[in-house]
């Protein structure tokens, strides 16, 4: 019993830097609640991918199906196709979508005007903030087989026109040309600032020793940039099955139906249009489960390769 | 300078001169494109006759857009959206990247581990939709500004500024004054933090504005649709059934739709434009603190 003074006092001594910081706990707890509520409740009710949920039995009421709805899913006749869309849009992405914003960065690096570059960067950092559905209905007015500039211009040139966003084949290239233009400029901004922070000194050793603008490029700029574009590769290779629902679904018509579904929008029809939550929700789960998987892994092989890791 | 460019630097420089001038044209060239074609006489728009600059002049175009009611009820929903928005986003922000900056705060890592979890993993949009569904919130504002207010990338770039640019001695001083945690935050951080709170209200504001996706999930009364949902109607819904069916308007009304088409890309896009030149730097600066946390 003699010991409880010194107990009181050992628990006041811990938990005083709780008590000294109490309001800053409190402001914390509407982001918390926030969170819960619109990120971890719905992780708890993915388990509907497991069973067939019924609004009015509730997520717990719901008979437990297992792996019924992933089955369906995988015998099915979407599954290829979705898969293949989804991956053949990340990886046509990744391929153009992610050396042209470093190529543009060491262009504009290696502008001797400065008042130039600051007008190329402008530029091009325009597009970003066009909204997607902008951006699909300029897309749309260009492409359009009657009115559209392109399919005017095949027309003086004696050319049969091209209804572009009907035919499954140029999807993938419409979107990523499309996205290319869209975001180059803005990709580029990381590293045009990796590039600003390369030593000048480096540059004049290399004009001492009589090295031309080309060899410096390859030999100073290049190196000096790699880790940075690491980092970004592995962020994007994590997104490579995360291709986002918004510009497809825009994109999207019966017609190119064939290249352009893909599993976000697949979830949404299925789950929100057909109202068959369960089998969506099993749908969406894979999808979540092969992206986080995607990003641990190739933080994994960069690791082994001795680069950078993000974590 | 004092070595001379050789030969073939000169011909680097001009290569790339040239190259970006044609990335920049290239950029440039739709979106003038637009303007001029909304400007434009609908005939000579859709003859092909307008290639660079506005032929015949005119607000035809203009005015048929004003004329729909759905329109002005779009810019409506979407300012009120926006301005909501922002109020609430910013308040979470910074309320919440203020506790986790602080290096005395005791468990911080694991209230950030919170956030940052979800950046990896989330339970996908249908459990989403069904707990918005649950909280009645469908067809509400709540379900447009709620769920995304707190983004974890602001919250990071706004906590890495808060570490890197404001003295922790400085609050430290505050608090030996007798300043509590909260007055610290209002008085000595927020009057500092000036520049990320721009930065993340352009951030916030541009993405509300062009959002589209939870006003599609979440919202089926038309009365309450956002500008860009107004827009996809307008622009994207029928896309298919004018091209192919051409009996279904008038001949006036298809040449109409064409200069419409680009006044109301013109319309929708104007509000971030004419803001972009003067919000340019504070976009590029959050992309710079973003990335040292990366």
């Amino acid at each position: 019993m003699s010991q409880r003074p010194y107990d009181q006092l050992k628990w006041r001594r811990r938990l005083a830097p709780y008590r000294r910081n109490w309001d800053l706990y409190l402001l914390l707890i509407p982001a918390i609640a926030l969170y819960i509520i619109f990120n971890y409740v719905p992780m708890y009710g993915v388990q509907i991918a497991f069973r067939q949920y019924r609004a009015k039995a509730g997520i717990l009421g719901s008979q437990w199906v297992g792996l019924k709805h992933f089955q369906r899913f995988f015998r099915s006749y979407y599954a290829q196709r979705l898969i293949f869309n989804t991956l053949g849009i990340g990886v046509y992405s990744l391929a153009v979508g992610f050396p042209i914003p470093i190529i543009l960065a060491i262009m504009m690096n290696e502008l001797r005007s400065l008042h130039y570059k600051k007008f190329i960067q402008t530029v091009t950092y325009l597009p970003h903030f066009l909204s997607t559905v902008v951006l699909v209905s300029i897309v749309n007015a260009f492409l359009n087989p009657k009115t559209g500039l392109i399919n005017m211009f095949f027309l003086k040139m004696g050319r049969p026109t091209i209804y572009f966003m009907a035919e499954a084949r140029y999807f993938k290239t419409i979107y990523v040309l499309s996205g290319v233009w869209q975001n180059m400029g803005w990709d580029s901004i990381i590293y045009v600032a990796a590039l600003a922070g390369i030593d000048p000194t480096f540059y004049e050793a290399g004009r001492v020793d009589g090295a031309s603008r080309w060899q410096m490029l390859l030999h100073i700029t290049l190196p000096s940039i790699l880790p940075t574009a690491t980092i970004m590769l592995i962020l994007r290779c994590g997104h490579i099955m995360g291709v986002g629902f918004e510009k497809v679904f825009l994109m999207q018509n019966d017609l190119n139906m064939s290249t352009s579904d893909v599993i976000s929008t697949y979830v949404y029809r299925s789950g929100l249009i057909d109202a068959e939550f369960s089998f969506s929700a099993a749908v969406g789960l894979f999808n979540s489960v092969v992206n986080c998987a995607m990003l641990v892994i190739v933080n994994w092989i960069t690791g082994r390769l001795g680069g950078t890791q993000i974590f | 300078m004092a070595i001379r460019d050789s030969r073939s630097d000169k011909a680097f420089a001009i290569i790339n001169v040239t190259i970006l001038t044609l990335i920049t044209l290239i950029v440039l060239y739709p979106l003038v494109f637009c303007v001029s074609a909304s400007f434009s006489n609908t005939a000579a728009l859709a003859a092909g006759d307008v290639v660079l600059f506005p032929v015949r002049p005119n607000l035809t175009s203009y005015r048929a857009v004003f004329r729909d009611n759905s329109i002005w009820i779009g810019y409506r929903n979407t300012t009120c959206y926006t301005i909501l928005y922002l109020i609430i986003s910013l308040t979470a922000t910074i309320i919440t990247a203020y506790p986790l900056s602080r290096r005395d705060l005791k468990g911080r890592n694991v209230f950030m581990l919170v956030f940052t979890f979800t950046m990896f993993f989330s339970g996908g949009i249908i459990p989403t939709y069904l707990v918005i569904k649950n909280l009645k919130m469908l067809n509400t504002v709540w379900a447009i500004v709620l769920p995304g207010c707190l983004s974890v990338t602001n919250l990071i770039i706004t906590r890495t500024y808060f570490m890197n640019s404001i003295p922790f001695e400085l609050q430290e001083s505050a608090m030996i004054d007798g300043s509590s945690n909260v007055g610290t935050l209002l008085r000595i951080v927020m009057p500092l933090s000036k520049p990320i709170i721009a930065v993340m209200a352009v951030y916030y504001g541009v993405a509300m504005w062009n959002s589209y996706f939870s006003a599609l999930m979440y919202l089926t009364d038309t009365k309450k649709w956002p500008l860009q949902l107004v827009l996809r109607e307008l622009l994207l819904a029928n896309m298919i059934t004018e091209v192919t069916d051409s009996t279904m308007f008038t001949p006036e009304q298809i040449l109409l739709y064409e200069g419409m088409k680009y006044a109301l890309v013109v319309v929708a896009s104007l509000p971030v434009m004419c803001l972009y030149p003067f919000v340019q730097r504070f976009f590029v600066k959050g992309v710079m603190i973003g990335a040292i946390k990366g």
